[in-house]
């Protein structure tokens, strides 16, 4: 590294250029990874914090695949699940989208998510009765409304029993009602709607016992069901906001993170091609090619490491001024170091595919006069 | 100390056929010895030191380093025989840009793995050597042609070479400076011990040498042994 010191430092200009180039690449990826992750929690967290590991659809499986706001299952689809072998709970979910009001004139859009009180899908105690609803942390906020208080669902009064969690859905703050509120604010729909049984609900919650039969046993009852069942991961892309999303802004992450090696390969290509004679000469003095290459990648790397260092703590210092706010933004490790990792790795990459033509540099041409 | 070259023939692949650059020449430089190399242009100057510095591999015939033959060596053990026992001054000066005319010495102890920093008294007394005492700490840019072309020569010898090629070092001075130049080399390959081969131009730099070599077409033709 004695050369690729003193050239980082003669040639200054350039290597900051490349440098701030690395630092707001960082800083963009990092920005783009708290947002991706704080969307994605508004986006999904009420399914994400649901204690069951599959979750069954009404109808058999379709081109679109299976959504939130299509399907509607009845009591008997849930009574065939809640007696299937391998599955240790079943728990009807009904979902819906509705305006949600309190006392003062407040207003907001809220997920209402009805489940069976004591049925331990959501913090509905046992014993609530059907004019009770528990708000999420979210939801209070918006509605200024605290326990006791009392809160409109879609133009029924329902008594704030707790506040609990910060469970949101597609954006919106969750309220969970016993199941039987829940149908009254939002009637199922469709063929099933008429099968009361009490348990009409959007979808069902399982809990399986994760035996190696799992899977078929799932896919029979599935058949008798008539149902689709996929596991809770494959479920967020029911959610038809989150998948467009989070589809958008991964592809401009991985676009970011292609750029970014592009840049670093483009630049040391252009640094290594201007060092040819350099290079020349000293193997002409008997440097090893070896050493010349590891110097070149080293120097890559103070490069890469530096500015990748000072644009994620740039990114870590702007996502936690921010992540007080109303901007969604989540500061963890995984969503601001786990990037820098993507682009130093990357950006090496780039870097040793550009850096390999010093093996091909003929020493020879450090002789005679043409330089 | 020494460098010899047996029978040596190079060709260069021309169109269809070959160009013979080298054609069976010999030559024996021995420690201490200086040796000059002219002949017009095309002769095959550079050719016979690029042989000698392990650059470029003859088609026959064998060298000879410090009693070290180089055939059949692998690059990596050929690049180590060139920082140990083989300094090369360029006809450039070809000095790394960022590098101070120190640091230029430095790279020498840095390329054969040893810490640069260690070489600096060394680096240091070479530049002295070559009169450039004040201008260890300048960059190739702050330097002129001629003290560039010593940085050059010093650079050369600090791996303590048994054997030491020149190619044209004066092309880019004038008759002063270069005469000034030879006369360095001269000097320093009497004070130094190493077997120098000094491919010039000018036959009025030849004088400080001990034997003159005249190649012409790839052939080389020594001189009948003077004093
Ligand atoms: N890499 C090469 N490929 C093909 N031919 C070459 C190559 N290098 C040199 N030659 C040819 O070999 C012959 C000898 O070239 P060389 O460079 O050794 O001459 P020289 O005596 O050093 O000339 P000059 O005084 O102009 O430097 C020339 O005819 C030249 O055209
Ligand atoms: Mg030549």
């Amino acid at each position: 590294m004695f050369v690729a010191w003193r050239d980082l430092r003669f040639a200054k200009g350039r290597f900051a250029l490349i440098g701030a180039v690395i630092v707001l690449i960082t800083l963009l990826v990092g920005m783009l990874s708290g947002l991706t992750a704080g969307l994605a929690r508004e986006n999904v967290s009420a399914i994400t914090g649901l204690p069951a590991d599959r979750i069954a659809f009404d109808g058999a499986e379709g081109d679109g695949g299976p959504s939130f706001s299509d399907s509607a299952v009845t009591g008997s689809q849930w009574r065939e699940w809640a007696r299937a072998p391998g599955v240790e709970s079943a728990e009807p979910l009904g979902i819906a989208t509705t305006k949600a009001g309190a006392g003062d004139g407040a207003s907001t859009a809220v997920s209402v998510f009805g489940v069976r009180p004591g049925g331990g899908l959501g913090p509905v105690p046992e014993g609530v009765g059907d004019d009770s609803a528990v708000l999420s942390e979210g939801a209070a906020e918006a509605l200024g409304a605290d326990e006791g208080d009392s809160v409109t669902l879609a133009s029924r009064e329902l008594t704030v029993a707790a506040v609990r969690g910060d469970a949101s859905f597609s954006h919106t703050p969750v309220v969970w009602t016993p199941l039987g509120a829940w149908q009254d604010i939002a009637p199922p729909s469709g063929p099933s709607g008429g099968d009361g049984g009490g348990e009409a609900a959007t979808v069902i919650a399982l809990t399986t016992d994760g035996g190696p039969d799992t899977d078929a046993a799932v896919a029979d009852t599935d058949e008798r069901a008539g149902t689709t069942t996929v596991t809770k991961a494959d479920s967020l892309a029911a959610i038809g906001s989150y998948t467009s999303e989070n589809g958008s802004l991964q592809l401009m992450r991985g676009f970011l993170f292609a750029i970014s090696a592009l840049v670093i390969g483009a630049f040391f290509t252009v640094w290594t091609i201007q060092r040819g004679p350099d290079v020349a000469v000293l193997k002409a003095l008997g440097a090893s090619t070896g050493t010349l290459l590891r110097d070149a990648l080293g120097q890559a790397l103070v490069l890469l490491v530096g500015g990748t260092a000072a644009g994620t703590a740039a990114a870590a210092a702007l996502g936690a001024a921010v992540s007080g706010s109303d901007v969604p933004f989540v500061l963890t490790p995984g969503t601001v170091l786990a990037p820098a990792a993507v682009m130093v790795a990357l950006g090496a990459l780039g870097a040793a595919l550009s850096v390999r033509r010093i093996t091909s540099v003929d020493p020879l041409t450090a002789l005679g006069s043409a330089r | 100390m020494s460098l010899e070259l047996n029978d040596v023939t190079l060709t260069y692949p021309d169109g269809d056929g070959r160009l013979t650059a080298l054609d069976r020449v010999s030559l024996e430089v021995p420690g201490g010895g200086l040796t000059a190399v002219v002949g017009p242009s095309g002769s095959g100057k550079s050719s016979l030191l690029a042989v000698a510095a392990t650059l470029i591999r003859p088609d026959s015939g064998s060298v000879a380093v410090d009693g070290e033959r180089v055939e059949g060596l692998a690059p990596g053990r050929l690049a180590e025989l060139r920082r140990s026992r083989i300094g090369i001054v360029f006809q450039q000066p070809n000095l790394l840009a960022s590098l101070t005319a120190a640091e230029q010495l430095q790279v020498m102890a840095q390329i054969s793995g040893r810490p640069p920093r260690r070489a600096r008294p060394r680096a240091l007394e070479l530049l002295e050597a070559v009169g450039l005492a004040d201008q260890a700490e300048r960059r190739p840019h702050q330097l002129s042609g001629g003290q560039r072309q010593r940085v050059n020569i010093a650079r050369a010898l600090m791996n303590d070479p048994a054997v030491l090629l020149v190619d044209e070092p004066t092309s880019a001075l004038d008759h002063e400076r270069g005469a000034a130049v030879v006369d360095l080399i001269a000097r320093l390959t009497r004070g130094q011990g190493t077997a120098t081969v000094l491919v010039t131009h000018d036959r009025a730099h030849v004088g400080a040498a001990d034997r003159v070599a005249e190649v012409f077409d790839g052939r080389l033709r020594l001189p009948a042994a003077t004093g």
